[in-house]
């Protein structure tokens, strides 16, 4: 008995890692934007929908491979996230946050409901079911392999272009004192737009690897955009190390959760873990205390 | 008593005579839905109004509804016991929530998101005890055959929309206290700058946490009563994320510093919803949040003080003859 339990643990503990990988680059994603311009998107997850639904027609109708579809896919979600900071967030630059925060819950309103008149509320999938990799009686799908593996290329090519590029300083100079750097000649509205859309291409690649796992309907970023929120602000808003250990951390008491009883107490184990550590921990998992 | 003065009186009289004058069903339906919601959307602007933005509404909301549902459900408590009970168990949930937050002094951006997880925890609950609430399927109150007093059910529009009227204007007259309160100051003084009020003498932590319950308290009897009224409930209506963006959508449209802005709000966003149902019947689906959505941004960007405020503030700066 114990042996099987033991097998299912640890099962468990591994599809956690896999699940954190992705969370991870959502958190990566969401920490840029909010690292640089100081705005919390709170439709990241819709634009992964729109790019799951990129995937889907794409793969679908124009009948392209999954590998040509996906640069597609992360190209459209970059622009839409460029598009985003341009009609939304640019005007509002100097309202108070709370403004820009709920101008982006209008923007969740609108392509969640453009999708629906768009798209339909219908279930989809892409119709690839990869295999299920066997080892050592533990059961796990190639789609969350994949979707690790990308995950982490994805944020080491991030990290590369953050440190070995001029522009990736840039960012990462803006992300310290905003006032100096347009002083020292940055076009700061030019790396805002920079940012916003690597944000969007982060998006982008993390929906050709969810649309693997989930099927696809208008309002499948509310099962993983919460989530995301809560392990960036775990991490410290703008922290990249600190999103990046949430995201294991949350992945880790989701799929644990998950074993012991249903998804859904994961979740809420999740959600009562967050509430509890803002208040040890306000600032973040990594932050010092003053 | 000046005519200005006289002005709420013969409104108020107008609303009450409304229903024995004109008794259409539908329209009586929709009127007291946009109470109902009015009633909800002050609640959120209680806090909303000194820059205290809570995604965690919903969950306040889906407290009051469920917890009323279940009492009388499952242990048979009249809903005039199971609202007080439903209400002071949405009030110990804001304080749990809350006064670490003020105390931690979590502001901003954090508390959005603290009390994001708020109602995501709520729905989730909800969702997960699918054994006694039903899960996302929603759930039914019991009914008694006709109208009844002690279950709160009631067959009649009538009885309904007066009900819901004077909830709607308790929640006003709150509204007013809170204005012409001195912890009104005391809040804007810490909207403004939070070291400032303190070291002017302001309690911080109890000033917020007092509008905080009074705010949950208010929500949580919005949603009791919806659960009555609608004899329906589900996650989705209830509580969650997108119940919460929904009353911080309707307030900022209607007006966020105005008394009536949030009616205004519930009216303009239940009539649109209910135009395009009637327009493009099910094609309407989604329509009418694609609307909201961009109304929304287009608001926060160009009339950030709403309808009503923006204007009230342009009568105010016309020159008087």
């Amino acid at each position: 008995m114990t042996d099987i339990f033991d097998i299912y643990l640890l099962e468990a503990i591994v599809n956690g890692i896999l699940l954190g990988g992705v969370l991870a680059l959502l958190a990566l994603g969401l920490n840029l934007i909010f690292g640089v311009i100081d705005v919390t998107w709170i439709c990241y997850a819709e634009l992964v929908m729109i790019g799951m639904y990129g995937m889907y027609y794409l793969v679908q109708y124009f009948g392209l491979p999954y590998y040509a579809a996906a640069p597609l896919t992360i190209l459209l979600v970059a622009a839409l996230g460029a598009l985003l900071h341009l009609l939304v967030i640019a005007p509002l630059l100097s309202a108070p946050p709370i403004n820009q925060l709920l101008a982006t819950g209008g923007v969740l309103f609108v392509l969640q409901s453009f999708a629906t008149v768009a798209f339909g509320i219908d279930f989809r999938n892409l119709g690839i079911r990869l295999p299920v990799l066997q080892f050592a009686d533990m059961h796990f799908s190639y789609s969350r392999l994949l979707a690790f593996a990308a995950a982490l290329i994805g944020m080491v090519l991030v990290y590369l272009f953050m440190t070995r590029t001029y522009v990736g300083t840039a960012i990462r100079a803006i992300s310290q004192d905003r006032q100096i750097m347009a002083l020292m000649g940055v076009d700061t509205r030019r790396i805002y737009l920079i940012t916003s859309a690597l944000g969007g291409a982060l998006a982008g690649l993390a929906s050709c690897l969810l649309v693997l796992q989930y099927d696809i309907h208008p309002f499948v970023g509310l099962s993983f955009g919460p989530i995301t929120f809560l392990i960036c602000v775990l991490g410290g808003l703008g922290n990249f190390v600190g999103g990046f250990v949430a995201a294991f951390v949350f992945a880790e008491i989701i799929s644990l959760g998950g074993l012991f009883s249903d998804l859904e107490w994961g979740y809420v184990l999740a959600f009562a873990f967050f509430i509890v550590m803002m208040f040890i921990r306000p600032a973040g998992l990594l932050a010092r205390r003053s | 008593m000046t005519a200005r003065q006289s002005v709420p009186w013969i409104a108020g009289a107008a609303l009450i005579a409304l229903p024995f004058v004109y008794r259409d069903a539908y329209h009586l339906h929709i009127l007291i839905l946009i109470l109902i919601w009015s009633f909800a959307y002050t609640s959120w602007s209680m806090m909303g109004r000194f820059g205290l933005v809570s995604l965690g509404h919903g969950g306040f909301m889906g407290v009051g509804a469920y917890v009323t549902a279940l009492l009388w459900n499952h242990l048979g408590v009249s809903p005039w016991l199971g609202i007080p009970v439903a209400m002071a168990a949405a009030a110990v949930l804001a304080v749990i929530v809350a006064y670490p937050c003020f105390r931690f002094r979590i502001t901003g951006h954090y508390f959005v998101l603290v009390t994001l997880a708020l109602s995501g925890i709520v729905l989730q609950v909800i969702t997960a005890t699918r054994d006694y609430t039903g899960g996302s399927l929603g759930y039914t109150p019991d009914r008694t055959k006709g109208s009844h007093l002690l279950a709160l059910q009631f067959d009649d529009k009538v009885t309904w929309y007066l009900i819901a009227l004077g909830v709607w204007a308790l929640g006003l007259v709150v509204w007013r206290w809170v204005d012409g309160s001195m912890d009104r100051y005391a809040l804007e003084a810490i909207s403004e700058d939070e070291d400032a009020a303190a070291a002017a003498g302001v309690n911080v932590t109890w000033e917020k946490l007092k509008i905080t319950v009074i705010s949950a308290l208010m929500t949580s009897l919005a949603g009791a009563l919806y659960c009555q009224y609608q004899m329906f409930i589900s996650p989705d209506t209830v509580s969650g994320i997108s119940v919460s963006l929904q009353m911080v959508f309707a307030v900022i449209v209607g007006g966020l510093y105005v008394s009536l802005g949030p009616t205004v709000g519930a009216v303009i966003t239940i009539m649109l919803a209910e135009v395009l149902r009637i327009g493009f019947g099910t094609k309407a689906v989604g329509w009418d949040n694609l609307v909201y959505g961009v109304l929304l941004v287009v608001f926060i960007i160009f009339l950030p003080k709403g309808i009503l405020g923006s204007i009230i503030e342009r009568l105010k700066a016309q020159p008087k003859p």
